[in-house]
């Protein structure tokens, strides 16, 4: 190898190590720490007294909101309420009895299932069952 | 009097090159022709962004950052600091403003072919520019942490964290964390303040440098010219004093609204829609179905907006790979259907 070869090869890699040295941390600043995932099995969504039929509330399960709707003729549902189109939270349309996106328009039944506009997946189910008079939310088994 | 004048000039002269500035300048001249108020364009963008930098310094002094925070400090400078009011809505016009004009800018350079060579490179700082505007409209519009603003930023960052492999490692870097939190707030208002006006300013001094390296399109062909000092710039600074008025009337007119505060546990609010220059993207997004044959339908429109963009961003050379006798009617016809595209879709997301 000339000199002269050797010397920019030297220089080069020294000015890659030194930039790489340099911004790894700033990279790995940016990036936040990963938070582990609080996970319950159960969420207290209130007295069944505060569900009348046709209204809803959204809640926090762990981390997500899920949204407990009770419908017209009385059954409780929970679905996640993060819309799987593009992240905006759902709402409980009374008026047509199912799940309603503002954001783009998206529609979905109240078993979850995406039923029209443009989302891509159901939203997730979790079970809702009565603990004495207290409305609760699992885990989908 | 006029000794010391100078004087002064040439201590000045001595130390910093003024008069061969002014002599450079004296030699820029402008075409004048039928499309030529569309020259003013340019100028009144550059206006704008002062503005915003003037009246964005004024708002530092009171909005505060936080979830806990800023939507309150945003209400306080609506309701509490003399004429808050009317810096919050200047800056909020004066931004609308700015991004229209700088449309009406983009059209004007692409009809009169204005990017063509050697101007390819004003061509690509001016759409890095729109493209920061853009984003410093994104990141402001977080700020006042309210209930659109909310929404707005989860789909929008949602959006990058489509893109395929590392979606959700920028949609981590953008939101500082999984979720549109107080965390998010940070570091848009850090985007928002320093790094994204910092890399405007580098952007327009491009800019510019480019334009006076080069001068003028169509120059050599026009007829009649006009001196661009002091003849032009007169005329520039008089049609700000109207752009001025004109965001001074809006904001006393039109005060912009604080709104709800952000909830975490909200539903997006019906009839929710972002702000007029997404909402062709956003009609868009709207239409497409949940899948299109194995393809997420969201997935597929964010591949064919940004193909638009880049094609659009390539312009000057696409245009050249054109066959000469055909490149005129090309881009005229190219361009009228953008345009067209473009306001169909945006008026139709605005009514719907």
């Amino acid at each position: 190898m000339k000199r002269r070869t050797f010397l920019n090869l030297a220089i080069v890699s020294g000015l890659a190590g030194t930039a790489s040295a340099l911004l790894y941390p700033v990279l790995r600043y940016l990036l936040p720490p990963e938070e582990a995932e609080a996970e319950p099995e159960t969420v207290k969504a209130g007295p069944e007294k505060d569900f009348a039929p046709g209204s809803s509330k959204i809640l926090k399960f762990g981390r997500k909101p899920v949204i407990v709707i009770r419908d017209l003729a009385g059954g409780f549902h929970a679905l996640s309420a993060t819309c799987t189109h593009l992240d905006c939270i759902v709402q409980y349309r009374k008026d047509r009895d199912l799940v309603w996106c503002a954001c783009h328009n998206g529609n979905y039944d109240l078993s979850g299932k995406n039923v029209s506009g443009p989302p891509p997946r159901p939203l997730d189910r979790f079970e809702v069952k009565l603990v004495g008079s207290e409305v609760t939310v699992l885990r989908a088994a | 009097m006029s000794a010391l004048k100078d004087a002064a000039l040439s201590w000045l002269e001595e130390r910093l090159p003024l008069r061969s500035a002014m002599e450079f300048a004296s030699h820029k001249r402008v075409p004048v022709h039928r499309g030529d108020v569309f020259y003013y364009a340019g100028g009144v963008c550059m206006f704008l962004f002062l503005l915003q930098v003037a009246t964005g310094i004024l708002l530092l002094m009171y909005y505060r950052v936080g979830s806990d925070a800023s939507y309150e400090s945003v209400r306080y400078i609506s309701a509490k600091v003399p004429f808050g009011w009317l810096m919050r809505s200047v800056h909020s016009w004066g931004a609308n403003l700015m991004v229209l004009f700088i449309f009406i800018h983009m059209f004007s350079v692409y009809f009169m072919k204005a990017f063509r060579k050697p101007r390819e490179l004003t061509w690509l700082t001016g759409c890095g520019l729109l493209g920061l505007a853009m984003a410093l409209g994104f990141s402001g519009y977080l700020l006042p942490w309210n209930e659109l603003a909310f929404f707005a930023t989860k789909v929008g960052t949602d959006i990058l964290g489509q893109v395929p492999l590392v979606g959700h490692w920028l949609l981590r870097l953008v939101r500082g964390g999984d979720e549109v939190t107080g965390a998010t707030l940070s570091r848009f208002f850090g985007l928002h303040v320093a790094v994204l006006p910092a890399l405007t300013a580098l952007g327009i001094g491009a800019h510019l440098l480019l334009v006076q390296v080069q001068g003028m399109a169509h120059e050599h062909e026009a007829r009649r010219t006009m001196p661009f000092f002091p003849d032009f710039l007169v005329r520039d600074v008089a049609l700000w004093l109207l752009v001025l008025n004109l965001v001074g009337v809006l904001a006393v007119f039109f005060p912009w609204e604080v709104g709800r505060k952000a909830d975490a546990l909200g539903s997006a609010p019906a009839g929710i829609k972002p702000e007029w220059y997404f909402l062709a993207q956003y009609q868009f997004l709207k239409l497409l179905p949940g899948r299109v044959g194995m393809v997420p339908g969201e997935l597929l429109g964010i591949v064919a907006l940004n193909g638009v963009g880049v094609w659009w961003l390539l312009t000057p050379f696409w245009d050249a790979a054109v066959p000469e006798r055909r490149r005129d009617a090309v881009v005229r016809w190219a361009g009228l259907g953008a345009i067209t595209l473009l306001t169909v879709m945006t008026v139709w997301g605005h009514l719907s």
